[in-house]
């Protein structure tokens, strides 16, 4: 489903991701892991072009987002990215959050948005939070109506970037179990997180970043309990 | 005469005609200061447009604006504008105002843009949204609220700055006010009383400003308060 070939970023003389080759599969729950300023936050803004790449190619249903002349916000409609900080929009409520990208973008009727955005919130047991402001809820229930939000686009794969990092301790919990019902109704997920835990139960592969390479993939078992290299053994030993 | 007997006569002679003066006043700032929203932040998305010639555009023009004394604007372009153009007392005016704070604005807008988080406008992009849809739905709703103190400033000393186009012929509050102390050869009292003219404007305005900053508190303090 995307196809990453000879990936490189670099932000000036700082070279961030150096060769960058891997491709996610329909479905496929992939973690990526590694020390802070492995690159793996940039190589997951690469892949809905949040950063312009410097070189190498990635194909997402055979569009290649590195071609100029693709129109990325069409691409960008199919790919939810969810954020650390959660960015949901201050000054909309909670369902405006959710319906403003539907109704706008893919012009749906507010009743058509709103019936949704209604189902998304149920899911997540957030109704009685419609009308709130973002303010005014609690940082997990922000990043879970980001999810919502990123979810009534409907997308074909979801982006995480550290999405528990922010949170207090007893707030993972509840994001994580959002994430594991997502995989488990087979959203294509792309995660970057420090939650080993989420890794081993849900990760169908975990891919190991280090200075802008991923020296190492591999299934969950296999990386955690059989690490091929020195550097994912050190990076191991630290965390777990 | 003693100086209560003066104010009280030049109320009595001059209050009516500095009242409708006074609309003019309030008409000619209105005009100006619509015209200074509509470039300031035209000049603002130029500057945060990251497109070289644009931004050195709008540099040139905050330059040239901020460097010319307002008096030294307004008979420029009254002069020169009419030269080409016939245009009446009150437009060439309201432009000159218009240009004038329209520059300030444009640095007002353009950092309240700057301010909002970097993240709202990722998420909204990553949503699919557009440039201009992001700027007009996401950015822009949160940049104007964190302007309005700013901008209430400015939009005063717009208010303010309008006496100068008595020197162009629109006769407005202050232009009444020279008319008026040269017939009664009282002009402190005249100013006296046209200073408290302004200061019930700029009043009046405050607080209008206060209910707007108020009402669109949204998601903030405020709000939360009533809910």
């Amino acid at each position: 489903m995307i196809k990453v070939s000879n990936l490189k970023k670099s932000f000036g003389d700082l070279e961030v991701l150096k060769d960058i080759n891997v491709e996610i599969n329909q479905k496929e729950v992939v973690v990526v892991i590694g020390p802070s300023g492995s690159g793996k936050s940039t190589f997951l803004r690469c892949l809905n072009k949040l950063e312009e790449t410097t070189s190498g190619t990635i194909l997402l249903d055979n569009i290649n987002l590195t071609d100029k002349k693709i129109n990325i916000n069409k691409v960008r409609q199919n790919i939810g990215m969810i954020f650390q900080q959660f960015n949901l929009f201050p000054h909309k409520t909670v369902l405006e959050n959710i319906i403003i990208a539907p109704m706008k973008i893919r012009k749906k009727s507010r009743q058509e948005a709103e019936g949704m955005a209604y189902n998304l919130l149920e899911k997540l047991g957030l109704v009685e939070k419609a009308e709130a402001y973002p303010d005014s809820l609690s940082g997990g229930q922000k990043q879970r109506i980001a999810i919502a939000r990123a979810l009534a686009m409907e997308p074909k794969v979801m982006l995480f970037d550290e999405p528990t990092s922010a949170l207090d301790p007893e707030m993972v919990g509840e994001v994580l179990n959002v994430m594991k019902e997502l995989a488990k109704d087979g959203m294509t997920m792309v995660v970057v997180t420090h939650e080993m835990g989420f890794a081993r139960e849900v990760g169908d592969r975990v891919i190991f970043m280090d200075e802008g390479y991923i020296i190492e993939e591999a299934s969950p078992t296999q990386l955690f309990s059989k690490p091929q290299h020195e550097r994912t053994k050190t990076f191991l030993s630290k965390i777990l | 005469m003693n100086f209560f007997e003066s104010i009280v006569s030049i109320i009595q002679k001059h209050g009516t005609a500095f009242l409708e003066a006074t609309t003019i006043t309030i008409s000619i700032t209105a005009v100006s200061l619509v015209i200074a929203t509509v470039i300031g932040l035209v000049f603002a998305f130029f500057k945060v447009s990251n497109i070289w010639i644009l931004v050195k555009l709008a540099d040139l023009y905050i330059f040239i604006v901020r460097g010319l004394p307002l008096i030294v604007l307004i008979m420029f372009l009254y002069y020169g504008i009419s030269s080409v153009i016939v245009l009446s007392d009150f437009i060439a005016g309201a432009v000159a105002l218009g240009i004038h704070s329209g520059a300030y604005l444009a640095e007002i807008f353009r950092g309240a843009i700057q301010s909002v988080d970097r993240g709202q406008n990722e998420a909204a992009r990553s949503l699919g949204m557009t440039a201009p849809l992001t700027m007009s739905t996401i950015i822009l709703p949160q940049a104007f609220k964190r302007a309005i103190p700013a901008l209430g400033n400015q939009f005063i000393i717009g208010l303010k700055d309008s006496s100068l186009v008595a020197y162009i012929a629109v006769t407005e509050l202050f232009s009444h006010a020279l008319t008026a102390s040269a017939e009664n050869y009282m002009p402190f009292e005249t100013y006296l009383v046209v200073g408290f003219y302004y200061l019930a404007l700029v009043l009046i305005f405050t607080l209008l400003l206060n209910y707007v900053e108020n009402r669109l508190d949204t998601g903030g303090v405020g709000k939360k308060l009533k809910k």
